[in-house]
């Protein structure tokens, strides 16, 4: 076994510490804990094997943190890090609310047998889960008080007179009076309830939370000794590749398994339904073989024209829903003084992760005794086990799936899909499979794209130019999500296997909502997003309309990194721009006459002072209609609608002769609440930015009458080095006194609009279609008044 | 197959494999090694890079038989007890996140800077040109080789 593994995957694959129990035991530290009597006797009805897995119940302490005899403290989290840096802090808070030293805490994350159930690790809820009630932070804060409890009665002092340092509790007046986490627990067993009453540190007293603490994944990445997904190698392990339909909905007709007989690599064929794929004893074999086998397919769907897509979206049928609907919209739409109307497009994307998607898959055994362990990068481990269990045919208990690191998936990549494919070729070769997809297969055979949409937007102002009202309409499309138990077809491979992902049914009048959820950014920041009587939003326009369809995708869609939102701010505060520009009102002016949230106006301001804003109104006075001129443009969100706010400037330059857009600086503005590690925030918010820029920039699917055409990175161009590289400055907003939220989205939300805005802040010529390619720079500089 | 003889991360090897095997399946299945990576297969992002006797090249698409001379990958470089200063630096800069992509820049940097010193961060971009990182860590990675640049002129 090599050392630079991670813990996750040493105890992995050790096969020590297989169970929760086991790992105990292995540790030979045991052992605090508290309901471990529960968690001895529930283990002890496993087999030698593991299973079934043991149920780590979310209400007990111990299923969250354990503190060995010797002082070692383990906590276990069912949230994952991607290389955003939450495992550090994660530790963090652990040191942090426990009060011992950052070094003797040992964290094991995402393990379905082994960490508690937290769903998927998405939607930029790490800080805020972990940090709320029922989570982590609840856990230590009730293991802390219950500790300094038990202290209190061994010391004989009162509770207050305590404080805890370095996992020993002191009496204040005395510190030679003390006695340690470990002396305090002995060979106790202490059963204790997560309380979610627990009163957790104050923020303001944080001492190792928000500090710059050094990732622990860096060292190793850096020195090529980090264990990804793609490096597990069991014992007799084979390497499986799968075989995909050449067009979007092709079906099997029939496989020529003798077209591969002959090759070298002891090769099978495994065919399930749609569901085709080679195995062979070497990566090498199994490519060789996968591009060699003869497949018969049918001709697969007729995909719609791209070129007329946007047009024809209209008239799709489509399932409608009202996030927030006022009565009084056309009527104050007619009163107004004057109305803006404009419509912005935004192209599917991908998540394009650097490295394709992997697993690694061991099942064993048949029919109701089939066993499945499972290495896997996806954000939910937990749902995975879940609909895994439908593809296997076997109860979840009996199927473990461990989360180790892959390559940045920035949300529903191909890392689910991918362990359903080494699952079930596991579970037809009878042997442990690694699959690891080509180039092509991740971009066209197991995303799950963020959708398409056309959004337009009418608003009306009085004659101060004040808004009266605002009102949106968009479509876009939808096929699958994540998966969960009841929905393996709601990504790629579960419907090669058979499983359909839910249908898109049409309505007939929208839905309208009982309460006002901003959760997508469907509404402006500018709404008062009043439903039912009570007001939910940021801004001050009361009359307010904003409407949703959504019409049935010809590919899977799902999150990817700000779904939806991202999209949706794009139209939003690029429309807010144009009022603005129209009414010839400086942008963060106008856009501070209709906010009522202070807190994004900090964020507005933030960003403005950080960039130096200079106040007047766009398009900027003097530039000349050729050559190269420059710009700014500003964008804000509070993402979510209630988790994490954001602001961007961005600074262009625009080459009027050949379209080229450069963007020369970003910057970004943020308050998510107390900041956990000040550095890793930053480098969430320049990833944000750059990634934000690609997507505004460059990122677009694209596909023919049958089969996409984006299969590689020539034929979907993203930024990379070489391409100029804008300056990227960060203005961070410490909240210690309010919630924590999350910061891996906010910034990337708001990047489209604010290089949209400072395009036309620079030309004149105002872009509404994501990517901003030349072509359409160009097209859009000719059409300008 | 045959016997090909590799000098792989300093010590010379024989591996039995199909010689027109690209070179990146040898290292990551026979020599079991994690620094290059597997992410196109088309050498079109660099996250497979090692360096032949000192230069970068794309091992997902190199056959194993035109293989020579000393192959050097990401952890031939240094270790986490003891880093390559380049390694250091970007260490010191937590300069990636997810890391995937990071044997393209960190060893395309090395061989562009050992042999011009000092380099400057627009020399070190175009000597980087055409690499891909998703999470979008580019100012950091600059940040980091200019120090390791700084260093070598030192």
């Amino acid at each position: 076994m090599s050392t630079g593994m991670t813990p996750d995957a040493i105890t992995a694959l050790s096969g020590e510490g297989y169970s929760r129990r086991n790992f105990f035991r292995s540790a030979g530290a045991l052992i605090v804990s508290f309901s471990i009597a529960g968690s001895m006797e529930q283990a002890s009805g496993q087999t030698a094997s593991g299973f079934p897995t043991p149920t780590i119940p979310n209400n007990q302490v111990d299923s969250w943190i354990a503190i060995g005899g010797d002082d070692s403290v383990t906590a276990y989290a069912g949230k994952c890090d991607f290389g955003q840096g939450f495992r550090t802090v994660q530790h963090q808070l652990v040191a942090e609310e426990l009060g011992v030293p950052l070094e003797r805490v040992k964290m094991i994350i995402c393990d379905t047998a082994m960490c508690p159930d937290q769903g998927v690790s998405s939607g930029s809820q790490g800080h805020p889960t972990q940090f709320g009630t029922g989570a982590l932070r609840a856990a230590l804060a009730t293991a802390r008080e219950a500790l300094v409890r038990l202290a209190s009665e061994q010391l004989g002092l009162p509770v207050d007179q305590l404080m805890v340092e370095n996992g020993i509790v002191y009496s204040r007046a005395d510190r030679t009076n003390n006695v340690s986490y470990g002396k305090l627990i002995g060979g106790k067993k202490i059963n204790l309830t997560l309380n979610t009453r627990a009163v957790p540190k104050n923020p303001a007293t944080y001492t190792v939370l928000g500090k710059s603490v050094p990732r622990y994944d860096v060292p190793p990445k850096a020195t090529g000794e980090f264990e990804y997904v793609h490096n597990v190698r069991l014992p007799a392990m084979i390497h499986g590749k799968v075989v995909r339909p050449p067009a979007v909905g092709a079906k099997v007709v029939s496989v020529d398994e003798s077209s591969v007989r002959t090759l070298p690599g002891n090769v099978k064929v495994i065919v399930r339904r749609d569901f085709v794929a080679v195995a062979a004893d070497t990566q090498w074999e199994a490519m060789q073989a996968a591009e060699k086998l003869v497949v018969r397919w049918t001709a697969g769907d007729r995909l719609p024209d791209q070129q007329t897509l946007y047009a024809n979206m209209r008239r799709m049928p489509s399932r409608d829903a009202y996030t927030v609907v006022a009565d009084d919209v056309d009527e104050k739409l007619k009163a107004a003084a004057q109305t803006f109307k404009a419509t912005y497009f935004h192209p599917f994307q991908m998540h394009g992760s650097l490295g394709t998607s992997c697993a690694v898959a061991d099942v064993k055994g048949t029919g109701a005794n089939t066993t499945a362990t499972v290495w896997s990068a996806s954000q939910g481990i937990y749902p995975q086990r879940d609909s895994l269990a439908l593809i296997l045919g076997t109860a979840k208990e009996n199927i473990r799936c461990i989360f180790v690191e892959g390559s940045g998936c920035y949300g529903l990549n191909g890392a689910d899909t991918v362990a359903y494919d080494a699952a079930v070729i596991s579970q037809a070769t009878g042997r442990a499979v690694r699959v690891q997809y080509s180039r092509k297969d991740e971009m066209t055979a197991a995303e799950s794209f963020g959708p398409a949409y056309v959004i337009d937007l009418t608003a009306g102002v009085d004659a101060g130019g004040q808004m009266t009202a605002w009102n949106y309409e968009s479509w876009t499309f939808n096929k699958g999500n994540r998966p969960n138990a009841t929905t393996p077809g709601n990504i790629y491979s579960g419907g090669l296997l058979g499983f359909a992902a839910p249908a898109v049914n049409p309505t007939m009048t929208p839905t309208r909502p009982a309460a006002f959820n901003n959760n997508g950014n469907v509404a402006s920041a500018y709404g008062t997003g009043c439903v039912g009587g009570s007001c939910g939003s940021t801004g001050n326009v009361q009359s307010e309309r904003v409407l949703t369809r959504t019409i049935a995708s010809p590919f899977y869609t799902g999150p990817l990194r700000s779904p939806n939102r991202l999209q949706n701010t794009f139209a939003n505060e690029s429309f807010i721009d144009e009022i603005a520009a129209a009414l010839k009102v400086d942008p963060v002016v106008y856009r501070l006459r209709h906010l009522v949230d202070s807190r994004l106006i900090d964020v507005l301001n933030g960003a403005a002072r950080g960039a130096k804003w200079d106040t007047r109104p766009s398009p900027k006075p003097g530039n000349a209609k050729t050559g190269v001129v420059t710009g700014r443009g500003i964008a804000i969100v509070l993402y979510e609608g209630n988790n994490g706010y954001g602001g961007l400037v961005a600074e262009v330059s625009v080459d009027q002769g050949s379209g080229k857009v450069t963007v020369t600086k970003l910057v970004c503005s943020n308050d998510s609440g107390p900041i956990s590690n000040p550095d890793g925030l930053r480098a969430q918010l320049e990833g944000g930015a750059l990634q934000g820029m690609s997507r505004a920039m460059y990122e677009e699917v694209k596909w023919d009458a049958t089969s996409l055409t984006s299969v590689d990175w020539r034929r979907f161009p993203v930024f990379k080095f070489g391409d100029p590289l804008p300056v990227v400055e960060s203005v961070l907003i410490d909240r210690p006194d309010q919630p924590h939220m999350g910061a891996g989205e906010t910034i990337i939300t708001v990047v489209a609009a604010a290089i949209a805005n400072a395009i036309f802040d620079a030309t004149g010529a105002r872009i509404r279609e994501v990517p901003f390619t030349p072509e359409r720079v160009l097209a859009t500089l000719a059409a300008r008044a | 197959m045959a016997e090909v003889v590799l000098n792989v991360n300093g010590g010379d090897n024989a591996v039995e494999v199909d010689p027109d095997s690209p070179l990146l399946y040898v290292l990551m299945d026979a020599y079991g090694l994690k620094g290059p990576k597997f992410g196109c297969g088309l050498a079109q992002c660099g996250a497979c890079t090692v360096l032949m006797d000192g230069e970068p090249y794309r091992s997902c698409t190199l056959p194993v038989s035109e293989a020579k001379g000393k192959i050097v990958t990401l952890e031939g470089l240094g270790t986490m007890e003891n880093p390559h200063p380049i390694q250091k630096a970007f260490i010191d800069e937590q300069a990636l996140q997810c890391g995937f992509c990071i044997s393209g820049p960190v060893l395309y940097g090395k061989a562009f800077i050992d042999k011009n010193p000092g380099a400057s961060e627009a020399q070190i971009q175009e000597a980087l040109g055409g690499l891909l990182c998703r999470c979008y860590a580019h100012p950091r990675m600059l940040k980091a080789l200019v120090r390791y640049a700084k260093e070598v002129k030192a």
